[in-house]
This record gives structure tokens, sequence and C-alpha cells, in this order.
């Protein structure tokens, strides 16, 4: 299964970024290789609104079936939902690699709704 | 002829610089209040406003029987306002800026386009004075398409004063637009003159003939005086630091009523204004060819 978690660098040590937007990138992480690749957020970093929008686009392109991040705007959640990417949040504080292992453990909390608001609404 | 009163930094006078003007100046003379997140003029002319007709932002719609799911109008769109993921198209009306390109690169002719209303333009009359201001619906982000809705009513003979918003984006680039001449009103600060040197910057990349009044003005405040000597800008009116006139401010009186030698002083001002216009008619400049920021 293919995971992205939003990382403030490129390593599993490297800290979850709270923003899923406008995180500085991505970790993509395949469960049953273990193995992970760095996705650059450069196009939504880069992008004057939308940005969650166009994250969830570069995730669903590369196939992302679940999402680990701090928080959720609305309009992420819908693109997410309608691109068929689970998402966890309140990974804030956490490793990229303490958050793969409690993904696995089962002890992260899936997002019934977004828990922020936008920034247009 | 279109002046318009503009500012960079907030609270300098613009509305005042405006209201004022547009008082001195003879019939046929019309004002549109451009600022639209808080338009201000109508309290100094107490103009009898009509209801106002609501302005609408064309915004995409999709026919998903028409969809074949290519996505070109997600790679079109530079707002991120319609994305496909393999999917019929999610539409953000919110973040979308009414520019018709997604309906236009749709291969089977799957988008029309619906109006979101994003405001009121309302008219009426204060004595001799044609009055219009914009009103932007509380929650929305974009007033550009309002400003373009409010110039609508440009007036075609006589002259026609805008009163830009604030600052240096793209509201007052939509403001500025095809004005024939800008007034930058400013104050001796630091602050003042900070964002009047931002303020420059944009009505030269626009092209625009302009000069400065300077606000609040003091014999020893001389920042503005020698920056502006300093780029040639002329200085059209120094409006002086007078109590009078703050106090007339506050009670929502114009100031050429309160301080009558200040009538003088904006009637010369009118003169300066239109005099440079009919001069530059006589040897126009060149036009812009590209213009800043997008809206």
């Amino acid at each position: 299964m293919k995971i992205v978690i939003s990382s403030q660098g490129n390593t599993l040590d490297s800290m979850v970024d709270p923003r899923f937007g406008r995180a500085a990138q991505f970790i993509l992480y395949d469960t049953e290789t273990e193995k992970f690749e760095v996705l650059s957020n450069q196009q939504s970093l880069n992008a004057t609104q939308g940005a969650g929008i166009k994250a969830a686009e570069t995730l669903s392109g590369r196939g992302a079936e679940a999402l680990i991040t701090g928080h959720c705007g609305p309009n992420a959640f819908q693109t997410l939902s309608a691109a068929g990417i689970a998402i966890y949040i309140g990974a804030d504080g956490l490793t990229v690699a303490q958050a793969i292992d409690k993904f696995k453990a089962g002890e992260l909390r899936t997002a019934q709704a977004p828990d922020v608001k936008g920034h247009w609404q | 002829m279109i002046i318009a009163i503009a500012s960079g930094k907030g609270g300098t006078g613009k509305t005042t610089i405006a209201t004022n003007l547009a008082m001195c100046l003879q019939k046929p003379v019309r004002l549109l209040d451009c600022d639209v997140e808080e338009p201000n003029c109508h309290i100094f002319l107490n103009p009898d406003l009509d209801g106002g007709e609501r302005a609408t932002l064309p915004v995409p719609v999709i026919d998903e029987g028409l969809c074949n799911n290519c996505g070109e109008c997600g790679r079109i769109c530079q707002f991120n306002a319609i994305v496909s993921l393999k999917t019929k198209p999610l539409v953000f009306p919110a973040l979308c800026h009414g520019c018709g390109g997604c309906m236009r690169v749709c291969p089977t002719g799957a988008i029309s386009e619906e109006g979101r209303e994003i405001g009121t333009v309302e008219t009426g009359t204060s004595g001799h004075i044609e009055f219009v201001q914009g009103r932007l619906d509380v929650g929305q982000a974009q007033s550009p398409p309002l400003i373009r809705a409010v110039k609508r009513h440009i007036a075609e003979e006589g002259v026609t004063i805008i009163d830009c918003p604030p600052g240096t984006s793209c509201p007052v680039i939509a403001a500025l637009k095809g004005c024939d001449y800008a007034v930058l009103v400013t104050e001796s600060t630091p602050f003042g003159l900070h964002d009047l040197k931002l303020a420059v910057a944009t009505v030269r990349l626009l092209h625009l003939d302009f000069g400065v009044v300077i606000n609040r003005a003091t014999p020893h405040d001389v920042m503005v005086r020698e920056y502006c000597k300093k780029e040639r800008i002329p200085v059209l009116l120094e409006i002086p630091d007078d109590r009078r006139v703050a106090e007339a401010y506050s009670r929502g009186k114009l100031i050429v009523e309160a301080v009558p030698e200040l009538r003088e002083s904006f009637e010369r001002l009118c003169c300066a204004i239109i005099s440079r216009i009919q001069h530059r008619d006589a040897a126009p400049i060149p036009c812009a060819g590209t213009t800043p920021g997008v809206s």
C-alpha cells in the first residue's frame, strides 16, 4: 500500500509537516517494500491559492492510497476524498518514521471531516 | 476623462481628495467608489442610492453527461479552481477568477458558465455629482470583478473620478487600468513615503501619467517633497495639517465647505490635472503593453 506523509524534511527522521497543502515536501512510502521516495510539493508551494487542491492532485497522480498529516482543510478534504485517498490527521509532533509505525499499528485516526477552516470561506 | 485617486498606503486621504475634487468640478462629473471592500465616499456625499444591481462572476458548471474526464480544464486553470482526478472535475467556485479558460479548452463542450454573486453596484446622485459605488459581499475574497463592474459606469462625457482601493495589488490595478491620470495621495511620514514609492512604481508600470498630493503637510516634513523633486514628480497640492480639516472629516463634512480657503486649492488642483491630461492628449504617450498582476 502506498501512503504519503507530509514532511518537513526528506528523510524518515524528519518531522511531520502539520500543513498539508503547503507542506515542505511529501514522503511516499510503500508499506510492502518499506521503501520511500521524496515528492516535491513545489507546485503547491508556488500556488497563489488552492495549494491543498493541487497537492491532492499530485498525490492522486502518484497512486497514493492514504495520507498522514497534521491538519486538513475543506478543499483539500474534498479533493482527497474524490481521489479515494484516506486521510489521517493529528500526526504533527511525530517524525515520519513514528507516524508510519503508528499507521501500521492502527493508532492514527481517520478524518471524517476537515479539521481546520479554509482560507477563502 | 478619467482621473484615478490612489495611494499605496491606506488612510492617506484618497476619499478626501476624490470627494472634494468631485465637488469642485463642473457638471458633468461622476464619482466611482472602487474601494469596494469598504466604500466610504457616500459618508461625505450622502447620495440618494438606488437598490443597486447584483454583480456576478462567471464560474464553470460541468455537464457530466458530456465530460470525458480528459483533465484539460484542470491543466489550464492557474487558480486550482477546477481539478480532474481522472474523474468528473471538481469545481471550487470561491477560487475561480472567471477567466473562462476551462470552458474554452474543453474538447467536448461540457463546460458552461453561471454567475456567482459577489457584490452590488449602487448608483445615485449627490447635488451635481453622479455617484456609483461597489459593495463587495462579506466573505468574498475577490474584488477586481466587482471593480470592473463599477467601472462599466465610466461616463462618456465630462470627468469620471475613481476612488481606488489602497495598496498596489490586483484590486488597485483593476481600478487604475484605462485611467487618463493618477493622483497619488500620501502623507509626509516614513510609511507614507515608503508606500508612495510602491505606488509610483505601479503607475509607471501601467504607463500612467501621475502627480502627488501631500496630505497633513507641515513645513518641516520635507522627505516626500525631496523625493518628488528628485524623481521629477509634480506635487499637485499640499493640504496643511490643520485641525479644521480633521474636524470636518470626523463629522463627515467636505473640507472645501468647512475650510473655505482650501476650496481655491482644490479648484487649482482640478485645473492642473485637466490641463495636464489635455496636454498629454496632444502628444500621446505609448500604451502599456503588459500590465502587472492577475485578477
